[in-house]
């Protein structure tokens, strides 16, 4: 259990930096998401749990611009988000990691995290036609930021095996790489640890811990097993059916009754 | 009723009796497309290649003459027999079986899993390998197919219709070609045919649960490899009867497999997965083609034929992706 | 001599991302430079540039643009002959029309021409993909084959519908027309080659070039990490066009000198070029000289051997290049989707190695 009211590279907590309000969203008949409110808190790591089919996908889906609510209003950073395209919100700085691993197959691990790099380069085409000067320069200077989260990662070894060929543990960590590469101020992990063995599992908790700590980014994850969400969340949503059942530090939300009945099931107390 | 409005519906006739050749082309495709998600690009050349080897088995042809000839120095070109093209057609039908086999064996199996990209243009690679392939075994002359198909335009209909002109107006009766009747008569057969193969069938009810959920089949005890060969042969099938209405309207030429691609933008308009899809596409390019020669096509050159189903197709999609019928295509994140 | 760099010893970055990390590489880059500057043209014959040397620096340039927009990002096209199409008729109009124009700028004007048309005709790739735009891509192909063939502004209303190229110098050298020499054609084309493999090569290795591959490889992912996709298609659909629509005013107004629109830019163009860049090997700008060295030496190979050795009717030779290509496709495909290129990387790692495999 964390300190919840510890303050990270100065900036003192309970700042919002993404406020979601009110979203509803819709495929046809079917009610994804119904009504749902909830914060996310400048350096913090937020989870939503939830059963299968609960919405929680759809609400990453719906905070990096993949799905547009119906209804309702996403806040970034104290203002009113209009609607946007994936790539757009990438810009502003939100970063994420998918469930079942999106990673450039006919890439290497390298140039998988030098795409997280994208939205930081800005030179132009003729530039990067002549190459040598400004571009050449760009391209060495996001090299050793890229480094950097490659040593963070520990993944020295891999640099240059193309990611298909690399272990699913290794894969996931590649797409954290690659998602980290972006700094983001917001980033979002769904599953991170889906399919993982017990070590994976700490491995990928700990770098998660560490890029908090120590990039003071804001995390929020969407997570399946319970006694990972509990040990390394600040804060926690509960969503069950699209609907918020539950919203609070892990010690609350564990003993909600609601949360328990509805995601641990009927307890036979 | 004046000349100007019998002569459009005589241009919508015979576009819409093209039209079922295009069909029938794309029949093919739809049923490979459905069964294994593969986009066959080759159903035009195996049209191409199964007229010439129905032509070749009829005339007596011995095969790769050509080649046999410039090996040993030989001189030889027709066996002594001729075949009558009943027998030519089954036997036809067992070399495009053979072909299915073929190309389950040494293709499909090894590109299992792969990306529909990497299949469409391996599918291409064999479009022209059997390009080669059937010129070098047939000769590449143009062939004259004669399977018994009465052929010309048909004067009863002529003479039916010159009576509906009013009174004072110049036309002398609407013109349509026996053969192609044969040809949408054929179509319609073909169609229920294999709908009742697919609906009542052991077979066909495999096929349809491929098509259905690949995983699924699989799990039940369908052998996908065995269906394959199947919806091939079928599929070789179908080509070998668009490859005879076509072969004798125009006899069998390589520019028979450019006809082909027309089956393409078909499809664009009808959906990959839909066998009225097919059908009715083909008859909307057909129709809307000729169509737009007549009353436009003059103005601009003419030939229009040639861009004006591939434009259409290109327009047509942009704005309705999954066709006329096929299913909407929903990308999940 | 050792084919090995001796361990890791790179200190920078810029040492790293080199295109030839080998000294023996580089050496050998070197060498084909000077070769085919200093040597070639001094031996080059009619019979050479028309068969071998033209048509495969030409067709070079063509594999290349194609494989920027279906080996690096991912989207097939068949509209190649069409795109070379524009390239020839946008040098012939402005040759005629503006007489005084450098032929240099001619080619590369009609490049930007072909560039827009290409951007215009990849607008579809935004809502279709895969083989759905491959055959959007034939639209293109047949409609302005179509054009060039039945509007007569395009040919100058010449009588044989026709466009022949008239001569056009650069400094003293005869670039075009009949009395040109194949040494000036064969330097002037090579330049292009050397100029845009190189622009290619940098293109592909840095921003851009990323953002291409990741809309190939996972057009979702592309999206989360701030490509733009509309951006992404379209810059591959324009430079590729670019280069298709050189190739193209190349093949005319250098290599060819007169032309017919429906037997030099058919379909058939559209896939040799696919498939120089199937064979030679998606992705790579080596693959894509590979490719392009195969299928222009394949017919006179087969020719020289089966026509002029053995006597053979041309016909057998053409029939048997069919089988041939064809064939490879589906072997490449199947075996090796990174064609010739990836073979050799191959070679070049087992003689790394070599002689001690382990």
């Amino acid at each position: 259990m964390r300190d919840a009211n510890k303050t990270i590279k100065g900036t003192m907590r309970n700042v919002p930096i993404m406020e979601i309000k009110n979203i509803v969203l819709r495929f046809g008949g079917v009610v994804a998401i119904q009504d749902i409110s909830f914060d996310i808190f400048e350096g913090e790591i937020r989870a939503i749990i939830g059963p299968n089919g609960a919405g929680k996908s759809s609400m990453l889906n719906v905070i990096n611009g993949f799905y547009h609510p119906q209804d309702g209003e996403v806040w970034f950073r104290g203002k009113k988000r209009a609607a946007m395209k994936p790539y757009q919100i990438a810009h502003q700085g939100i970063a994420r990691t998918f469930q079942n691993i999106a990673l450039f197959k006919g890439m290497t691990a390298l140039d998988n995290i030098m795409t997280g790099r994208f939205t930081h380069m800005r030179k132009g085409i003729w530039s990067q036609i002549i190459w040598r000067g400004a571009a050449s320069q760009e391209e060495y200077e996001n090299r050793e930021i890229v480094e950097k989260v490659i040593d963070f990662l520990e993944i020295q070894h891999i640099r240059k095996t193309p990611v298909g060929a690399l272990p699913y543990g290794l894969q996931k960590r590649v797409e954290l790489g690659r998602a980290l590469a972006a700094e983001p101020q917001l980033l979002l992990l769904d599953e991170p640890m889906a399919g993982m063995n017990v070590e994976e599992k700490e491995d990928m908790s700990r770098y998660i811990l560490d890029v908090n700590s120590e990039f003071g980014t804001t995390v929020a994850l969407i997570e399946h097993d319970m006694g990972v969400v509990m040990d390394i969340s600040d804060r926690v949503v509960v969503m069950d059916y699209g609907k918020k059942i539950g919203d609070g530090s892990p010690d609350e939300v564990r003993n909600n009754q609601a949360v328990i009945d509805a995601y641990l099931g009927i307890s036979e107390k | 009723m004046s000349a100007d409005f019998l002569y459009t519906i005589e241009v919508i006739l015979n576009g819409l009796m093209a039209g079922v050749l295009y069909a029938l082309v794309a029949l093919g495709f739809v049923l490979i497309f459905k069964a294994s998600g593969i986009f066959n690009y080759a159903q035009g050349v195996m049209a191409l290649f199964a007229a010439l080897t129905l032509v070749g088995l009829q005339e007596g042809r011995v095969p790769f003459a050509h080649l046999i000839n410039a090996v040993f120095g030989t001189h030889v070109h027709n066996f002594e027999w001729t075949l009558p093209a009943l027998a030519a057609i089954i036997l036809t039908v067992f070399v495009m079986i053979l072909f299915a086999i073929c190309v389950e064996k040494l293709i499909l199996k090894h590109l299992v899993n792969q990306e529909p990209i990497i299949l469409f243009m391996a599918t291409i690679g064999l479009a022209y390998f059997m390009e080669g392939f059937g010129d070098l075994m047939w000769g590449s002359d143009v062939k004259k197919l004669n399977v018994g198909l009465p052929q010309g335009g048909s004067f009863w209909f002529e003479d039916l219709t010159i009576g509906w002109a009013a009174e004072g107006e110049k036309f002398y009766g609407m013109y349509v070609d026996v053969l192609d009747v044969w040809a949408a008569i054929i179509a319609v057969v073909l169609v229920l045919v294999l709908t009742i193969f697919s609906q009542y069938t052991k077979s066909g009810r495999a096929l349809r649960a491929v098509a259905d959920d690949h995983q699924a089949a699989l799990s039940v005890g369908i052998s996908l490899r065995m269906i394959w060969v199947l919806v091939w042969s079928i599929s070789g099938f179908v080509a070998l009867v668009a490859g005879m209405m076509w072969g004798a309207k125009s006899g069998v030429q390589f520019s028979l497999s450019l006809i082909a691609l027309k089956a393409l933008p078909v499809l664009m308009l009808g959906g990959f997965t839909s066998i009225p899809g097919a059908i009715v596409g083909g008859l909307i390019i057909g129709a809307g083609e000729k169509l737009f020669e007549f009353f436009v096509g003059g103005f601009i050159g003419g030939a229009t034929e040639n861009w004006f189903a591939y434009v259409l197709a290109l327009l047509f999609l942009v704005f309705r992706p999954q066709g006329l019928f096929g299913e909407k295509i929903i990308e999940r994140v | 001599m050792l084919y090995r760099e001796v361990g890791e010893f790179k200190t920078s970055y810029s040492e790293d991302s080199q295109t030839f990390p080998i000294r023996f590489d580089k050496y050998r880059y070197f060498f084909v430079l000077i070769v085919g500057l200093l040597f070639v043209p001094f031996v080059i014959n009619d019979y050479w540039a028309g068969a071998v040397l033209l048509p495969f620096l030409i067709y070079s340039i063509a594999a290349i643009g194609l494989n920027i927009l279906t080996g690096y990002c991912g989207q097939v096209s068949l509209g190649t002959g069409g795109f070379m199409a524009v390239g020839a008729y946008a040098s012939y109009k402005l040759m005629t029309a503006f007489p005084d124009l450098n032929i240099l700028f001619i080619i590369i004007i009609s490049g930007f021409v072909t560039a827009i048309v290409g951007t215009l005709f990849g607008l579809p790739s935004l809502r279709i993909k895969g083989f759905y735009l491959a055959v959007a891509t034939l639209a293109a192909q047949f409609f302005l084959i179509w054009l060039f063939n039945k509007v007569g502004w395009f040919y100058n209303y010449s009588a044989s519908g026709m466009i022949t190229s008239p001569s056009r110098s650069l400094g003293t050298f005869l670039i075009t027309g009949p009395d040109a020499t194949p040494a000036a054609q064969y330097l002037f084309c090579f330049l292009f080659v050397f100029l845009l493999a190189w622009v290619a090569r940098n293109l592909t290795r840095g921003k851009i070039g990323r953002s291409w591959m990741a809309i190939r490889d996972m057009d979702i992912a592309a999206e989360i990490i701030g490509v733009n996709p509309l951006v992404a298609k379209l810059s591959a659909f324009a430079i590729s066009s670019f280069y298709v629509g050189v190739a193209g005013a190349l093949f005319f107004s250098v290599y060819l000198g007169a032309v017919e629109v429906t037997e030099a830019f058919s379909i058939q163009k559209s896939f040799i070029v696919l498939f120089m860049v199937i064979i030679g090997g998606l992705g790579s700008i080596f693959g894509s000289f590979a490719g392009a060295a195969f299928m222009v030496l394949l017919p006179v190979a087969l020719k020289n051997l089966l026509v002029l050795q053995f006597g053979w009717p041309v016909d057998i030779a053409a029939h048997l290049e069919f089988i041939i290509i064809g064939g490879l496709i589906v072997f490449f495909l199947i075996v090796e989707p990174h064609g010739l290129a990836q073979l050799w990387n191959l070679l070049k790692q087992k003689l790394r190695l070599w002689p001690f495999p382990y």
